[in-house]
């Protein structure tokens, strides 16, 4: 249903950030893509939400090609980006302009509930803290019921306790309504926690190294011991994919690793 | 929250603020008095130097008249058609040329030259185009205003932070809904100090352009304190450009107040 076909990417300097990305992703999968920094996993979700165009290959979602943001495709950034001069209510239902005030309210209210924040609806954003505002942030893009939902680093920013009460969150959310997520971290434990399928990037260009399936059933135990074969099993992956990385560019450029 | 203290105990206590307060009209009431006294019992002459009481007596004298009513309104309306004029080209040419980069390169460095001119260097070229009444001092006022209001416009748009215009590209707005849910709130504070700005130089400008030549208004009331050597007039009219500049600056202050208060930072922290 999220199909790329040999999606590159090459920023204006001239530098390739991407490389011939091919993936086929299922609806209502989740897929986590984990990576050392500079691989272009963030460079490749702005591509699939349409607000970067790639260089060659195709993108597409229920068989059409993205050109632009897209209503099928959701984005959460990395920081919350909520519009300061917005209640908390109203950055919620900020896609939802078109609704009446009655409808708009209703669904605003039904999504404050679902990600834990009611009676937070008056609130202006800088009295959230983080955790609460990234809640916000997820509920202002679900509410838009997107089919693909992406996600860059959303939990980078918290501490472990949210970032675990969040990832209950987000399963509970994925749950209820089964939008495919592409999720983006270098978070080993949060790929093995939520995710169907681990694709491990390699960097210089980014690309794919390794795809593992998690087959687990949910909810899964943060001590299970099978979770921690999932994780053993990722992090041997990134070691080969920096490996790699290094053993082909330390030839050329080795100078540029000496920090 | 237990370990949070109480909001109320973070405030200075009322009485603290009010003394705080009392404290800057020391210097000023002690000068005043001192004037007074010396003229009293004749250390100073007082003619050039009017004490407190005279100046009063001036000032009451003129607003018992209704002469100053009608003066201050002369002024005021002045004011207000310059600052109207200056301040909405300023809004509106300031976003154009923040908004597209064409209009931006063909406009700006020739409003920036423009800047540069002294704005009283144009009497004399206005009085010529638009005669000696109305016209020229209101053009004046505008051109006086037009200047920091385009300047921090322009500043506002391209300062808008890239990661918020990315949120409205992923919901998909329309230009107009960007420029209108994102781009003109983003943008409201320094809007509004701007325009305090401009508002300050309009009340520079009416003085100006009243003392060059006006039968009404409060600067015709400066020239008419010097031509008939009343220092007295002259400073009841600075009074009165000092009060009606500080409350229309208040008001416009007040009245933008209810529009930002989302802000986080130093200005939405009591006291600041």
């Amino acid at each position: 249903m999220l199909k790329l076909d040999a999606v590159s990417r090459v920023f204006p300097g001239g530098q390739q950030a991407l490389a011939g990305i091919t993936l086929d992703i299922a609806e209502g999968e989740i897929v986590a893509m984990v990576g050392g920094s500079g691989c272009g996993k963030t460079t490749l979700l702005r591509l699939i939400s349409g607000l970067d165009q790639p260089s060659a290959g195709d993108i597409l979602v229920d068989g059409r090609t993205i050109d632009g943001p897209n209503e099928k495709v959701g984005l959460i950034f990395q920081e919350p980006r909520l519009l300061p001069w917005l209640s908390v209510a109203e950055n919620i239902g900020f896609s939802l302009h078109h609704l009446s005030k009655a409808e708009r309210q209703e669904k605003v209210e039904r999504a404050l509930l679902r990600v834990g924040l009611g009676g937070y609806g008056a609130r202006w954003p800088r009295q959230l803290s983080g955790g609460q505002a990234q809640r916000v942030s997820i509920a202002r893009a679900l509410i838009a019921q997107p089919k693909v939902l992406l996600l860059d680093e959303p939990f980078s920013a918290l501490d472990a306790f949210t970032r675990a009460a969040l990832h209950e969150h987000l399963i509970a959310l994925w749950e209820a309504e089964q939008p495919t997520l592409l999720l983006v971290t270098h978070d080993v434990e949060e790929a093995a926690i939520l995710a169907d399928r681990v694709i491990v990037m390699q960097p210089h260009p980014g690309r794919i190294f390794a795809e593992l399936t998690v087959d687990l059933p949910r909810p899964r135990d943060r001590l299970d011991d099978r979770l921690h074969d999932v994780k053993r099993r990722i992090l041997k992956a990134l070691d080969g994919s920096l490996n790699d990385a290094q053993s082909t560019s330390s030839q050329n450029d080795a100078a540029a690793f000496w920090w | 929250m237990p370990a949070t203290p109480d909001p109320a105990s973070l405030q200075p206590r009322p009485g603290l603020r009010f003394a705080g307060a009392a404290l800057g009209l020391v210097l000023p009431l002690l000068l005043a008095l001192g004037l007074e006294l010396a003229v009293r019992f004749g250390v100073m002459e007082g003619r050039l130097t009017p004490p407190p009481s005279k100046i009063i007596t001036t000032l009451s004298g003129l607003v018992a008249s209704g002469e100053w009513f009608s003066h201050a309104f002369a002024t005021l309306k002045r004011v207000a058609f310059g600052f109207g004029i200056g301040a909405s080209l300023g809004i509106l040419i300031g976003a154009l040329s923040g908004a597209m980069l064409l209009v931006r390169r063909l406009i700006d460095p020739a409003i920036q030259a423009l800047r540069a001119v002294p704005s009283i260097a144009w009497v004399p070229l206005f009085i010529l185009w638009f005669g000696i009444f109305e016209t020229s001092k209101i053009t004046l006022i505008a051109v006086g205003v037009f200047f920091p209001v385009y300047l921090g416009v322009l500043g506002a748009v391209l300062a808008v932070d890239r990661k918020i215009i990315e949120v409205g590209r992923v919901f998909r707005l329309s230009r107009f809904d960007l420029a209108r849910r994102i781009m003109l709130p983003a943008t409201l504070p320094a809007l509004v100090i701007s325009l305090r700005a401009g508002l300050g130089l309009g009340w520079m400008f009416v003085v100006a352009a009243e003392i060059m030549g006006a039968s009404e208004g409060l600067g015709f009331l400066l020239i008419d304190g010097q031509q008939v050597g009343r220092p007295d007039l002259i400073i009841a009219a600075i009074f009165s450009f000092a009060l009606l500049g500080f409350l229309t600056d208040w008001l416009l202050d007040h009245a933008t107040r209810p529009l930002l208060v989302w802000r986080d930072d130093l200005s939405s922290s009591e006291g600041a």
